[in-house]
């Protein structure tokens, strides 16, 4: 390995956005056949050291070496000329296109005469070749629009392929994946080292690292902390580096609570072609997980019992007494709160305030009669949240856009805890945040808990459920198959549940 | 800025900051843009400063004010009313014929400002519960109906010699002030208070920004999207009501392209087609910088055909500034995204 041909190599690379230090003074470099993981927190300047890869940006100070080779970069054509391509957080394919065009964008293989005759025979070839070979038997035929996240980022692989790239950088390529998904891009990531290209792996899950990468770079602040192979780093001491203190509570403990009365039961929920028979309770100071494959109906179930999805039959009761929620204002009004996946769609307003986005939801309430505004009130109570959940943000009048992944995450929370919910149904609540935001949620999340709340947690990380809740429920094809006590709740059983192996 | 400054001066400094600049050109400059069109004017015609050039000048936009206003809270919300011109012809030819069949004045402006919400509530109606694809849709569908309803009702004429009590709402004044203005005055102040100061028209400005967010967070989306059609139906009979006094007359094809002067007049004000931004206050200035325009343009004898061109021009140029300046402040943020 280490005496495999150095690919990219960036040089005391210094870059400043309007006075801002982004990156000083910062080496980083990728091998051949090599997997080069680059982890941090958010504003550490991950996003902005890859940026400068794919020449979106050019460094103030430092320089490029490409092979060896001095170069400079200033568009991503130039980065693409040189074989360095990166597979974007979001797929950005498009969508009415099949498999096949896609990956062949630009260049679709045609005939110089004839007004450029697309020859379909043969780029259905060539693309099912080059899916081949990255292991998997995908139909270039097919539109994108019908392929999940997962395959949707395998056409992304074979686009940078079939224009041959040499370095592939994979921003945060997990985030929308589940387990099963995570392993088979593992092994995809295994033949393209096997081909000899390098690749940049950007994450905040650290038991990927382990899984996936040689060695590991650690930016905090602008700075490079270190950069070792993953065999001679433990996780513990990887924590420490990125958030540069201890962090004793990752995953805080919890004892089992004390039953009290069920706060919110659901029965036989059923949505055709989404989730069916759903039936289950939670109690009050009660965490409980919910597990399953991206598609298996989680975000439908939790979108329909706060009433921002119709289902056919079922009943869902509130402290025993069956309540009709129809829309997410019912929902609120009944002491629920959902915290939605995906924060940037369904979660904030992005070019808003602080201030608006947490007054969201409390607004009418506090407003005197119920229409006219108090700012007062509504200046106090965004002030004391972003206090209680130490969001970091200049002011409450800041656009919540310019804060990171963590920091818009806690807004959401705030939104929430500003009205006081009984009943927290959670979908992803740390997707795509730092680790150490994620250990202040998580801190969080038990705080409710241990004060009454009942809390439904949905997560793909089952690191996450394990430590969190006190039961998990297993879905499979929009049906709870499997019901695990925390202790009972290996990966193993959990995954052979989550495939049906249970039926 | 030097430290041994007077504080003074190094707050006349701060002024000179990009970020500093940047939010106040946002406020301020459509009213810059119209200050120094005005001076231009002022100076090329003797005329344009005069107190009845003014006041003309503003009631010439109150129409156009109107409309806009209702058009803002529809562009809000991420959304397009193309049926408010029709509305207004609509509108006016029913109150011509609800004050001819002998209906008093109260009566007849009630009826017809009932009429023109409930249009506009139509309109909100078809997008939220049939669903429909893009507000485009239903209002492009409103514009033809109402248009074509205005017509068979009045059989293509005019229906003119409106009562005088009536015409005093087009035509008379307040003081010295024409009665457009007073109407326009009066009902702008009002819906800034229901936007800045109300949480439904908080609702308003979140459902623009995020749709979903917003329905996930417990507002009642639908509901307020139905209200903003309403309004916009409503202010559209109210510019009716202003036109019929005015003109003394109701006629049918009343407000034909008027639906595309409002919407001019809240982007040039400051308004995002994107939803989530836009405000009275810059709405207002936008109206009167395309009343400036016409009525400085008529003062230097163009022909009414240029100023349609004119207007064109503007528009982009008032959008185009804005895309710069949203480039401008996204690249001093782009390290975080």
């Amino acid at each position: 390995m280490s005496s495999s041909e150095v690919l990219l190599r960036l040089e005391g690379i210094t870059k400043t956005f309007g006075g801002i230090v982004a990156l000083r003074d910062v080496d980083f470099e990728v091998r051949a056949g090599e997997v080069h993981a680059l982890i941090g927190e958010n504003g550490a300047g991950k996003s902005t050291l890859v940026k400068i890869a794919m020449g979106v940006h050019s460094a103030d100070r430092g320089r490029l070496r490409w092979k060896g080779r001095l170069v400079s970069l200033h568009t991503p054509r130039d980065a693409h000329r040189l074989g360095i391509r990166m597979v974007p957080q979001e797929p950005t394919l498009v969508p009415q296109l099949s498999v096949g065009e896609n990956i062949f964008l630009g260049c679709l293989p045609s005939r110089r005469a004839l007004f450029s005759w697309i020859r379909w025979d043969e780029l259905h070839r060539r693309a099912r070749a080059l899916l081949r070979e990255l292991g998997h038997d995908l139909d270039p035929t097919r539109p994108v629009s019908e392929l999940g996240v997962a395959e949707q980022q395998l056409v992304e692989i074979a686009r940078a392929l079939a224009f041959d790239a040499e370095l592939l950088i994979l921003d945060e390529p997990t985030s929308a994946l589940s387990e099963s998904e995570t392993e088979r891009l593992f092994q995809t990531i295994a033949r393209l080292k096997a081909r000899g290209l390098g690749v940049i792996y950007i994450t905040h899950r650290m038991r990927e690292l382990y899984q996936v990468a040689d060695r590991v770079t650690v930016l905090r602040d602008g700075r490079r902390v270190l950069t070792t192979p993953m065999a001679e780093i433990g996780p513990e001491e990887l924590v420490r580096a990125m958030v540069g203190r201890e962090l004793k509570e990752y995953f805080p403990q919890r004892e089992p609570q004390a039953r009290g009365e069920p706060l919110l039961r659901v029965e036989r929920l059923t949505a055709p072609g989404q989730f069916t028979d759903v039936t289950f309770s939670i109690h009050s100071g009660e965490i409980v997980g919910v597990a399953g494959l991206v598609g298996s109906g989680r975000t439908e179930l939790v979108e329909a019992i706060f009433g921002a999805r119709a289902y056919t039959s079922g009943t869902i009761l509130i402290s025993g007494r069956p309540v009709t929620i129809r829309t997410p204002a019912d929902a609120v009004r009944q002491g629920l709160a959902l915290v939605t996946d995906d924060r940037r769609a369904k979660g904030l307003i992005l070019t808003a305030s602080v201030r608006t986005n947490v007054l969201l939801s409390v607004q009418t309430r506090i407003a005197r009669c119920g229409f006219f505004v108090n700012t007062r009130a509504e200046r106090q109570i965004t002030e004391r949240l972003i206090h209680e959940l130490r969001v970091k943000t200049p002011s409450i009048e800041h656009p919540v856009m310019l804060l990171s992944g963590g920091n818009q995450q806690k807004i959401v929370l705030a939104r929430w805890l500003a009205v006081n919910p009984r009943i927290f149904l959670m979908d992803e609540p740390t997707q795509g945040i730092d680790v150490a935001a994620k250990a202040e949620i998580y801190e969080l999340i038990r705080h409710l808990a241990d004060h009454g709340a009942a809390i439904l947690l949905v997560s793909s990380e089952w690191e996450e459920l394990r430590h969190l809740a006190d039961r998990i429920l297993v879905m499979h094809r929009g049906r709870i198959v499997g019901e695990l006590r925390r202790e009972e709740a290996t990966d193993d059983r959990i995954l052979h549940l989550a495939t049906g192996g249970g039926e | 800025m030097n430290r041994e400054l007077p504080s003074t001066l190094a707050d006349v400094g701060r002024i000179f900051r990009p970020e500093v600049l940047q939010s106040l050109l946002r406020r301020f400059g459509p009213l810059l843009a119209l200050l120094l069109m005005s001076g231009a004017l002022a100076v090329l015609s003797p005329h344009f400063l005069t107190f009845e050039n003014i006041l003309n000048v503003f009631r010439q936009s109150a129409i156009n004010a109107l409309l806009a206003l209702g058009q803002l809270l529809v562009i809000i919300t991420a959304g397009i009313d193309l049926s408010v011109g029709s509305v207004l012809g609509l509108c006016c030819v029913l109150v011509a014929m609800l004050l001819k069949a002998g209906v008093p004045t109260l009566g007849a402006i009630g009826a017809t400002l009932a009429i023109g919400t409930a249009l506009g509530m139509t309109n909100g109606l078809l997008l939220t519960k049939l669903r429909l694809p893009h507000p485009f849709i239903p209002t492009l569908g409103m514009m033809n109906v109402a248009r074509g309803l205005a017509l068979v009702l009045s059989g293509g004429f005019p229906i003119s010699e409106l009562p005088e009590d009536f015409r005093f709402w087009g035509a008379g004044t307040l003081g010295s002030i024409p009665m457009p203005v007073v109407i326009v005055l009066v009902v702008y102040a009002l819906f800034h208070l229901f936007l800045t100061h109300t949480t439904v028209g908080r609702d308003i400005y979140a459902v623009g920004g995020n749709k979903q967010a917003a329905l996930l967070s417990g507002i009642p989306v639908d509901q307020r999207l139905i209200l903003v059609y309403a309004l916009s139906g409503g202010l559209a009979a109210l510019g009716a009501i202003v036109l019929a006094g005015r003109m003394n007359s109701g006629f049918p094809l009343a407000g034909v392209g008027a639906e595309l002067d409002a919407i001019a007049a809240v982007i040039i004000g400051g308004a995002s087609f994107f939803g989530g931004v836009g405000s009275v206050w810059g709405t207002l200035i936008g109206a009167l910088i395309m009343g400036v325009l016409r009525n400085g343009l008529n003062l230097l004898d163009v022909s009414a055909y240029w100023q349609t061109t004119v207007i064109g021009v503007v528009i982009v140029i008032a959008v185009w500034v804005d895309v710069l300046r949203q480039r401008a402040v996204e690249s001093r943020y782009r390290r975080r995204t």
